[in-house]
């Protein structure tokens, strides 16, 4: 949210609100999203290709899950987040860069936290099962987007959405 | 261009111009606010553009409208005529920006041609008062949030476009609107809680909001049917790609000359052609998500011309089609942009489309300086200056800041916003390492062709095709 103090951001119709996500490589971390109040997403299973681990974060509590996406709960839950989850914060904040991420979780990190892992450390979490289905339905609609066709009709609306690699 | 030019567009604003922008300023507060209880000052605002709408054919819808909302209703037809009021009066911003253009370039435009009603028994197959679905969706959506307003926007409202997404999407004639909702519950999602923001970018989100708010009519996308576009054959020389993208859309809208077959003066269109994506899909794997427009990705990389056979057109827009298209003669879009821009005929947007924001106006500006400011580049001519527009550089090109600033030539989208004349550049010619070198956007459009952005660029992998691959084993079971 850059320009935000700028007096004249509110007035323009092309102030750029989100910056656009980085470029991150995504065999690990398939799906990785800031919503519904959850730093949430899909872990790709290490083993066996055709299991993904759906790990999440609640932003208010900081109670966190990870299952397979038949609801089996991961083995790697202790008494803290397990891999899944600090792989899927790392990229969260490769994708959407510490401040943002840290921002959503309501947390304000220390000058030495980098990783999204280093983040999830210094967190007072706690471990609460929740349902893998929200989440992964939600995984399986954003790879839907892949299915809609391309269009050739114009869509006047984008020009409200420029790209950029300006990061803001 | 000249500094003369630059003069015309920046020496004033059209009359009325002000007066127009505290109109909508008035309502954007009050839809930052929300409807549900209008205040003193709102109410004020509403009653100020009610009355700005007086002697238009607007007048009693809005009217009555304002009086509603006033009282308490949040009723989307009450709700729809504030968008509507909004919408006319960016349409008459629009139209005196663009007409100030015209002059400043002496620029011939055709006006847009109006489509007769199509018959009763013509119209679409859905039962008289019978609103489909999807619309209903995105209409109880827009409702709510202007209601609501920006303010008290939380996770759960924003979830709640999901499902008029959803369904917007899987009808094609509602891509627009479906493409729309998604860009602004991308950005609300990113700002909840909103009350906590310092500032909101209520411009914006306003002007999204009502022409979603236009698209969810059902009379919204009548007129730009291709049953009735004329069909026009001959070359199109591309002078730029202008691309747009957000979370789960992208488009490359290609500016271009066209050269018709029959003779006459050349035409200024565009032809835009998109996909739907994901946040993650970014940079140069977008040109990735066009594999069936290889025609005019191969013209953009190779800067060639092409040559089409009785293809869609709707005012300046050329409805693409691949297999209608054939690569022609290599074309140097600076040389085509100084010998037939100046007397090429442009041509009027539909009237939904009249915005500020979609003014994208093709212009060449050579031997000017540039100089860094507050931030930002501005190019001086003859003493002029114009801002540029350097956040609009793609993601998926070679054109950077840095090749802008060392650049001696520019071709150029010229925009406004908020009060200001900016230029947008999509091609340059700049001096690197003593050579003159042109960057275009669309250099890429077949792939990177820079060493070291072509090295980060495989290190990312293949984003489209990963997902693929998951969507693939996912998504079937
Ligand atoms: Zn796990």
């Amino acid at each position: 949210m850059a320009d935000v103090d700028d007096a004249g951001w509110a007035g323009r119709s092309m102030a750029r609100v989100v910056a656009p996500a980085r470029p991150r490589k995504l065999a690990k971390v398939p799906f990785v999203e800031l919503a519904e109040g959850r730093l949430q997403g899909v872990v790709s299973s290490g083993s066996d290709v055709g299991r993904v681990y759906v790990s999440s974060i609640t932003a208010n509590t900081h109670a966190y899950h990870c299952s397979t996406n038949n609801n089996r709960p991961c083995g790697g839950l202790g008494g803290a987040p397990c891999k899944h989850l600090q792989t899927l914060a790392n990229e969260a904040v490769l994708q959407y860069g510490l401040e943002r991420v840290a921002r959503y979780l309501r947390v304000e990190p220390d000058a030495s936290t980098n990783t999204g892992a280093e983040l999830l450390h210094g967190l007072n979490a706690r471990h609460e099962p929740s349902s893998a289905a929200v989440v992964f339905s939600r995984f399986l609609r954003y790879l839907s987007y892949l299915e809609v066709p391309g269009s050739t009709t114009p869509l006047p609306e984008l020009h409200w959405f420029p790209s950029t690699r300006v990061a803001s | 261009m000249r500094g003369t030019q630059i003069a015309a567009l920046t020496a004033g604003h059209p009359a009325g111009l002000t007066d127009a922008l505290n109109l909508v300023e008035g309502l954007d507060a009050a839809l930052t606010r929300g409807l549900a209880r209008v205040g003193d000052e709102d109410a004020a605002a509403l009653a100020g553009l009610a009355g700005a709408l007086a002697t238009t054919p607007l007048a009693n819808l809005v009217a009555e409208a304002v009086d509603k909302i006033i009282a308490g209703s949040g009723a989307h037809e009450y709700v729809a005529a504030l968008a509507g009021a909004r919408s006319a009066v960016f349409g008459a911003v629009h139209d005196a920006l663009l007409g100030q253009v015209d002059v400043a370039f002496e620029r011939s435009r055709a006006p847009w041609a109006p489509v007769p009603p199509a018959a009763p028994d013509e119209v679409s197959p859905a039962a008289p008062g019978e609103m489909s679905p999807a619309l209903a969706g995105a209409r109880a959506w827009l409702s709510e949030v202007a209601v609501t307003g920006w303010r008290g926007v939380n996770h759960e409202l924003v979830a709640g476009a999901g499902s008029a997404v959803e369904a917007a999407l899987a009808v094609p004639e509602l891509r627009r609107l479906a493409v729309l909702l998604d860009g602004l519950a991308a950005e609300l999602r990113a700002c909840v809680p909103v009350a906590r923001m310092p500032q909101l970018p209520q411009r914006r989100w306003a002007d999204l909001w009502s022409r979603g708010v236009l698209l969810a009519q059902e009379t919204a996308a009548g007129d730009t049917a291709l049953s009735v576009a004329e069909r026009v054959s001959g070359r199109l020389l591309p002078l730029a790609v202008d691309v747009h993208e957000h979370d789960t859309a992208v488009q490359f809208q290609v500016h271009a000359l066209l050269e018709p077959a029959g003779g006459g003066p050349p035409r200024l269109v565009r032809t835009a052609v998109g996909a739907a994506k994901v946040d993650s899909i970014v940079g140069p794997a977008l040109w990735r998500l066009l594999p069936a427009q290889s025609v005019l990705l191969a013209a953009l990389a190779q800067r060639r011309g092409v040559l089409v056979s009785d293809v869609p057109i709707r005012g300046a827009d050329v409805y693409w089609q691949d297999d209608r298209a054939r690569l022609d003669e290599p074309v140097d879009p600076f040389a085509a942009a100084r010998v037939l821009l100046p007397g090429a005929l442009a041509a009027a947007p539909h009237p939904v489309d009249r915005h500020p924001a979609g003014i994208a106006e093709p212009v060449l500006i050579e031997g000017y300086a540039v100089s860094a400011q507050e931030g930002g580049l501005t190019v001086e001519l003859d003493g002029h200056r114009l801002a540029v527009a350097v956040d609009r550089l793609p993601s998926c090109g070679p054109l950077t800041p840095e090749l802008v600033a060392a650049s001696t030539a520019c071709l150029g989208l010229l925009r406004w916003d908020a009060g200001q004349w900016l230029l947008q550049p999509v091609a340059v010619q700049a001096t690197v390492k003593r050579k003159i070198v042109a960057v275009h956007t669309g250099d890429w459009a077949c792939g990177v062709t820079d060493a070291k952005a072509a090295k980060a660029d495989a290190k990312a992998g293949d984003a489209v095709l990963v997902l693929r691959e998951r969507a693939g084993r996912l998504l079937r079971r």
